[in-house]
């Protein structure tokens, strides 16, 4: 039997809901982001974004729903958001998630926001089949990760310091490109001289699938200063930055597939919309005779949509959560019980 | 037809939740400072269970709309939006300091009172109610937060009610002077008494929909200059 799930998500600054049919796909989704209001502080404030999203979250559900044309009677289940991220922010979508799966009567299940973005490729057009090397970069996190089923999920290699869409924001601050300041950064790189400077490609001449990202930025720092007299220097320190992280991860995942001996990788997360890294990941994956999926862009970044998928599949395999409404800001995927 | 309201309240250490049928009230009510979303929903479910009812059987779903505990005022909101828009039921906001002053009223038949929640930072969440001829508190002034030193004076004498009269005794001892005569500085708002208050919002008609059920923080400055 197929279910409809409704998903919430709100672990940060994005407000978005989601519904997904098993065995039919994703009927709707929609986003409210609180980027612009918390651009002026330099970050997010987390009591503004749980000021927002108890706002948000009602309205868009209400809209959604009466988008897709369904009653909430249609609804099986809920799925939101329970970790990692913002407490508060967390908070809210779980309690009115719960809640509202109590009010029509139907499960309900708190998803973790990580198994949402590695399974978002999963969502449409093509789908890989397990197993696959799935590399996650977000503001948050840079991990590799060999994935067996859903739940099934072992750690190959992570970021010791900053994660890539963090380095990412940080470089982007030090060219005066506001908050969050990836996409911007990756705008300017395209008008970036490509030959001009060459930063270094982080630990890969170590073993190991480790990541450390923090160095990019003093380095892109150092070339700032030193030459401070020329106006061009950011587009083209922009685009030495980004090519050491595209290069950065594409070594990595290489060596990934290689030690695995698998040939599909999967990327996700917000920097995956990144074009220059999409392109990098899709070239390696081809050299080694494998293929790479990436979900579609906007759903890189944090989505409904990848919350009601993940809600799904939990829901479908019979999981749910019970009356007590738990969020948990720290939790590792490898916390995760597999599906089966 | 009697009417049937859900109350909650989660906005300080107190978590509650009450079902009003007719002049009946029944309460469930644990301190539990780290635990409101663990508790809350199962407080709701037992007493919709015991009472034999379902929630879409209710009138309407009332719910303490603060000041409080900025993640408690959310947890409150979240569950009542939940709630209200999967059951189709109207929302009732009622105030935490009206529903500390009703309390003191029914207990101590105190008439004028003060009412103040400890709101951290030094201050205090605070409001001055009368209870009127009908036996309901109404605010005079506004609702406020500010230093406990920094409450305007009103013609007395007043009983005050709520933390922040624990936390901030001697201050507003000395403020209120003889205009203050009995403290209950140990009293939590209690669903119980948002649900009292909100059958009268409720006879009025004065209800609102789901997506209205939003906490009054009254503080509103909450990001810090940077340095
Ligand atoms: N086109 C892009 N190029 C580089 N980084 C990007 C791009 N788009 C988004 N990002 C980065 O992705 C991160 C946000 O991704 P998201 O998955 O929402 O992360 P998290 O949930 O961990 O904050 C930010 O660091 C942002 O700068």
């Amino acid at each position: 039997m197929d279910v409809i799930v409704l998903g919430i998500e709100s672990s940060c600054d994005e407000t978005g809901v989601a519904i997904y049919e098993t065995g039919v796909g994703l009927l709707g989704h929609t986003l409210y982001s609180q980027a612009e209001m918390h651009a002026q502080y330099g970050g997010v404030v987390p009591e503004l974004a749980s000021r927002d999203h108890i706002r948000r979250v009602i309205p868009l559900i209400d809209q959604l729903l009466d988008r897709v044309g369904l009653s909430s009677q249609q609804i099986d289940g809920v799925a939101y958001t329970a970790g990692p991220g913002l407490m508060g922010a967390l908070m809210v979508g779980a309690c009115v998630g719960r809640s509202l799966a109590y009010g029509w009567g139907v499960p309900a299940v708190g998803v973790h926001h990580m198994e949402g973005h590695l399974l978002a490729p999963l969502l449409e057009g093509e789908i890989p089949e397990f197993p696959f090397i799935a590399l996650l970069v977000s503001g948050g996190h840079t991990q590799l990760i060999r994935v067996d089923g859903v739940g099934r999920y072992q750690l190959l290699g992570e970021s010791v310091d900053d994660a890539a869409g963090e380095a990412f924001d940080k470089t982007a601050k030090l060219l005066g490109l506001g908050y969050p300041g990836g996409p911007a950064l990756s705008e300017l790189a395209k008008q970036g001289n490509p030959d001009r400077f060459h930063f270094p490609r982080p630990m890969v001449d170590r073993p190991g699938l480790d990541f450390s990202f923090s160095g990019l930025k003093t380095y892109a720092r150092n070339t700032l200063q030193q030459n401070s007299d020329d106006p061009t220097i950011g587009a083209d320190v922009a685009r030495a930055f980004e090519d050491a992280v595209a290069d950065t991860l594409a070594i990595k995942c290489r060596r990934a597939l290689r030690e695995s001996d698998l040939r599909r990788l999967v990327v996700a997360g917000g920097v995956s919309a990144n074009q220059r890294i999409r392109a990098r990941l899709q070239e390696i994956a081809e050299g080694e005779r494998g293929e790479a999926f990436f979900p579609r862009v906007e759903f890189c970044t944090d989505n409904g949509a990848m919350i009601a998928f993940a809600g799904a599949l939990r829901l479908d395999a019979g999981e749910s959560s019970g009356l007590a409404i738990e969020v948990s800001p720290r939790w590792p995927l490898s916390e995760l019980p597999a599906v089966h | 037809m009697s009417s049937k309201i859900l109350a909650i309240d989660t906005v300080t250490e107190g978590c509650s939740a009450a079902l009003l049928i007719g002049d009946e009230v029944v309460e469930r009510f644990e301190i539990t400072p780290r635990g409101h979303t663990q508790r809350i929903l199962p407080m709701v479910d037992e007493l919709l269970s015991e009472a034999d009812l379902t929630l879409a059987e209710l009138d309407a779903i009332a719910f303490d709309r603060g000041p409080g505990s900025f993640t408690g005022l959310r947890i409150t909101a979240g569950v009542v939006q939940g709630l209200a828009y999967g059951a189709g039921l109207p929302v009732i906001p009622v105030s935490s300091l009206a529903a500390l002053a009703f309390a003191l009223y029914r207990e101590n038949q105190n008439r004028n009172i003060l009412a103040a929640i400890d709101a951290r930072m030094g201050e205090v969440y605070c409001g001055y109610y009368r209870i009127n001829d009908r036996g309901l508190p109404a605010l005079v002034g506004e609702e406020s937060v500010l230093l406990p030193n920094k409450i305007i004076k009103q013609q007395g004498p007043w009983a005050g009610a709520g933390s922040g009269f624990e936390s901030y005794r001697e201050e507003l001892k000395e403020c209120l002077r003889e205009n203050l005569i009995h403290i209950d500085g140990n009293a939590l708002p209690h669903a119980k008494d948002i649900a009292r208050l909100a059958l009268h919002e409720f006879e009025q008609g004065r209800v609102l929909s789901s997506e209205e059920a939003q906490p009054v923080y009254l503080r509103n400055q909450v990001v810090h200059q940077k340095s």
